[in-house]
C-alpha cells in the first residue's frame, strides 16, 4: 500500500506529499499527517531505506549540540554572558565554562568578554524548550579579536569547510588569512586587507555557486587569479 | 568589537581598500528605474549596490497653507521597515526615519527644485500637495544617496493626475509633468579616522566619527547639507568633503537621463 511519491534527490517545497503510507518513517524535515508524509522545508529529498528526510537548502540556523559556533556576546548576567547565535535562541554562557581560568565569583566579568565581543563557543546542550547552554573549554574556542565577520547561509556552511576541512583549508593557505567557521553560518575572518576581501569573496563564491559542479576547481582557479599564487592540491588529513 | 571594527577598517583604508575591494571614493553599482508602481503618480526604484529602495510619489489638492496662500507644498515620508534591515525595528518612526525624511525635503525644497507656486490651483483655495514617500527594501548602507536619487528620478516620472476641480481621478493621469526646474542630489561622505569615504556599507556606518550629506544642483550650487555622528567636523574637512560630494553627483546625475 506504502508508496513513495518523490525521488531520492528530488527538490521539494513545504506542504508536499512525500510519501503515502505507514512503511516509511518521517526524519529530519518532515511530519506525518494521516498516512501522508509531508515536508516542511525547502530541501533535497534524501531515502535512506525506509526513512524520508530532508537535506534543507535554506533557513535559518537551529542550535544543535555539539555544534561549535560563532556568537556574539549581548548582554552580562549574574552568572554569566548571554550569546547570540545567529538564530532564533540565544545562549547562555555560564561562569564555570567560561574559561579554563578560573573566575572568581563576584569578578568584573567585562574582563573576559564584553558585550559586542565574539567568541567561538560550542554548545552543550539544548533543552526541548531550547535554552542553549555554551562552554569555551576546550581547543579552539576562545575569543576572536579583530579580523571581520561574514555571514553565510547555515545550510551551506558545510560546502565552506569542505571535505575534512579541505575547501577552508585551502583559502586559509592561499590568502595566508586566519578562518574560524561557526556552524551558525558566521565565519570570522583576519589577515591583510586584500587577503581579507579575497577570502571574504571565494566564501561569498563557495555560497552562491555550491550546487554547480567542480566547486573546489573554480575556487582553486579563483584564488590563483587573486593572489597570484600557485596553490598545491589541498591534502586531505585523516582527521 | 565596535572599537575592533572600526580599527579593522581603519587598517584597510590604509591600503586604500574597502570591505567589498572599492576605492575610498569609489560607488557601488547604480541602478534607476522609474514608473515601477503602477498606482502611484510617479515612482521609481534605486539600487545602490545591494541596498534597494523605492519611492512613490503621490499627489493630494487641499486648502494651501495660511501663510503661503499661493503656494502648494511636499510632504516627505520615510519608513524604515523591518523587513530591509535587522536593525530596523516595527512601531513609531525612529530618529533615522525622521532624519532620512527631512534630508530628502530640503534637498528639494532649499534647492527650490519645484516650483510651489505652480502648484498652487486657486489662491487661498486649493493647491497641490505632492507626497513623497520613501521605502527601503533592502538596507545595505547609503540609505540617503539612494532616497535622495530615488526621490529625483520619481519627481521626473510623475504626472499630475486629472482634477475636475472638485474630485481628483488617480486612474486617469495627465500628461503634464511636475514644475520641476532643478534636480538636486545628495552624496553623504563619511570620516572614520583620518579617511574620507563615499557610498558606505553598514559596517562602516556604525563606526563613522561624521557623516555629511551634501545636496547640489546641476549647476553646482550647494543647497542644502546635513552633519551626523558624534564627533565634531574642521573647516578643512567639511571643505574636502563638499568638494569630494559634488564631484560624485556628477556621476550620480548621469543615472537620472532625460525625460
Amino acid at each position: 500500500m506504502s508508496e513513495l511519491l518523490t525521488k531520492d534527490k528530488d527538490i521539494v517545497v513545504p506542504g508536499e506529499i512525500l510519501a503515502v503510507g505507514m512503511d516509511f518513517l518521517p526524519s529530519y524535515g518532515t511530519y506525518r499527517e494521516g498516512d501522508r508524509i509531508i515536508a516542511n522545508k525547502l530541501g533535497l529529498v534524501r531515502i535512506d531505506g525506509k526513512v524520508v528526510k530532508l537535506i534543507s537548502l535554506s533557513g535559518r540556523y537551529n542550535p544543535k549540540r555539539g555544534d561549535t559556533i560563532i556568537g556574539n556576546v549581548i548582554d552580562l548576567a549574574i552568572s554569566g554572558w548571554r550569546i547570540d547565535t545567529n538564530s532564533a535562541y540565544s545562549a547562555m554562557l555560564s561562569i564555570k565554562d567560561a574559561s579554563s581560568e578560573y573566575i572568581a565569583r563576584g569578578a568584573d566579568l567585562t574582563q573576559y568578554y564584553d558585550i559586542g565581543d565574539l567568541v567561538v563557543a560550542k554548545i552543550v546542550n539544548v533543552t526541548s524548550q531550547k535554552l542553549v547552554d555554551l562552554t569555551m573549554r576546550g581547543p579552539g574556542l576562545r575569543k576572536l579579536d579583530g579580523g571581520r565577520v561574514v555571514n553565510v547561509n547555515t545550510n551551506k556552511v558545510p560546502r565552506v569547510i569542505g571535505k575534512a576541512g579541505s575547501m577552508v583549508t585551502m583559502i586559509k593557505r592561499a590568502t595566508g588569512c586566519n578562518i574560524v567557521v561557526g556552524q551558525n553560518g558566521i565565519v570570522w575572518v583576519q589577515g591583510e586587507p586584500e587577503m581579507e576581501i579575497c577570502a571574504v569573496d571565494a566564501i561569498k563564491m563557495i555560497e552562491k555557486d555550491s550546487h554547480i559542479n567542480g566547486l573546489t576547481n573554480r575556487i582553486k582557479a579563483y584564488l590563483e587569479k587573486t593572489t597570484g599564487k600557485k596553490i598545491d592540491t589541498v591534502e586531505v588529513s585523516s582527521q | 568589537m565596535n572599537k575592533d571594527l572600526r580599527l579593522n577598517l581603519i587598517k584597510a583604508f590604509e591600503k586604500g581598500l574597502r570591505y567589498d575591494g572599492r576605492k575610498l571614493d569609489q560607488f557601488r553599482e547604480i541602478s534607476v528605474e522609474t514608473g515601477v508602481i503602477k498606482t502611484a503618480e510617479g515612482s521609481a526604484r534605486v539600487k545602490i549596490g545591494e541596498t534597494e529602495v523605492i519611492v512613490g510619489i503621490k499627489t493630494e489638492v487641499s486648502k494651501p497653507y495660511p501663510d503661503a496662500p499661493d503656494k502648494g507644498t511636499i510632504m516627505v515620508g520615510a519608513e524604515l521597515y523591518p523587513l530591509s534591515s535587522p536593525d530596523f525595528d516595527p512601531g513609531p518612526p525612529s530618529i533615522e526615519s525622521i532624519e532620512l525624511a527631512r534630508v530628502i525635503d530640503r534637498g528639494i525644497r532649499e534647492s527650490h527644485a519645484l516650483d510651489f507656486k505652480k502648484l498652487c490651483i486657486e489662491k487661498g483655495e486649493q493647491s497641490w500637495i505632492i507626497c513623497i514617500d520613501i521605502c527601503p527594501i533592502n538596507n545595505n548602507g547609503n540609505l540617503f544617496d539612494a532616497a535622495s536619487l530615488g526621490a529625483i528620478a520619481a519627481l521626473k516620472n510623475a504626472r499630475f493626475p486629472e482634477f475636475d476641480g472638485t474630485n481628483i481621478d488617480y486612474k486617469k493621469l495627465t500628461d503634464v509633468p511636475f514644475p520641476l526646474s532643478r534636480e538636486p542630489i545628495e552624496v553623504t561622505v563619511l570620516k572614520i579616522g583620518k579617511f574620507l569615504i563615499v557610498d558606505p556599507l553598514p559596517e562602516e556606518e556604525a563606526s563613522a566619527d561624521a557623516r555629511l550629506t551634501v545636496a547640489t544642483t546641476e549647476d553646482g550650487k550647494l543647497c542644502a547639507m546635513q552633519k551626523g555622528g558624534d564627533s565634531p567636523l574642521a573647516v578643512e574637512d567639511i571643505k574636502t568633503m563638499v568638494e569630494l560630494a559634488m564631484d560624485k553627483t556628477k556621476e550620480l546625475r548621469s543615472f537620472l537621463g532625460g525625460n
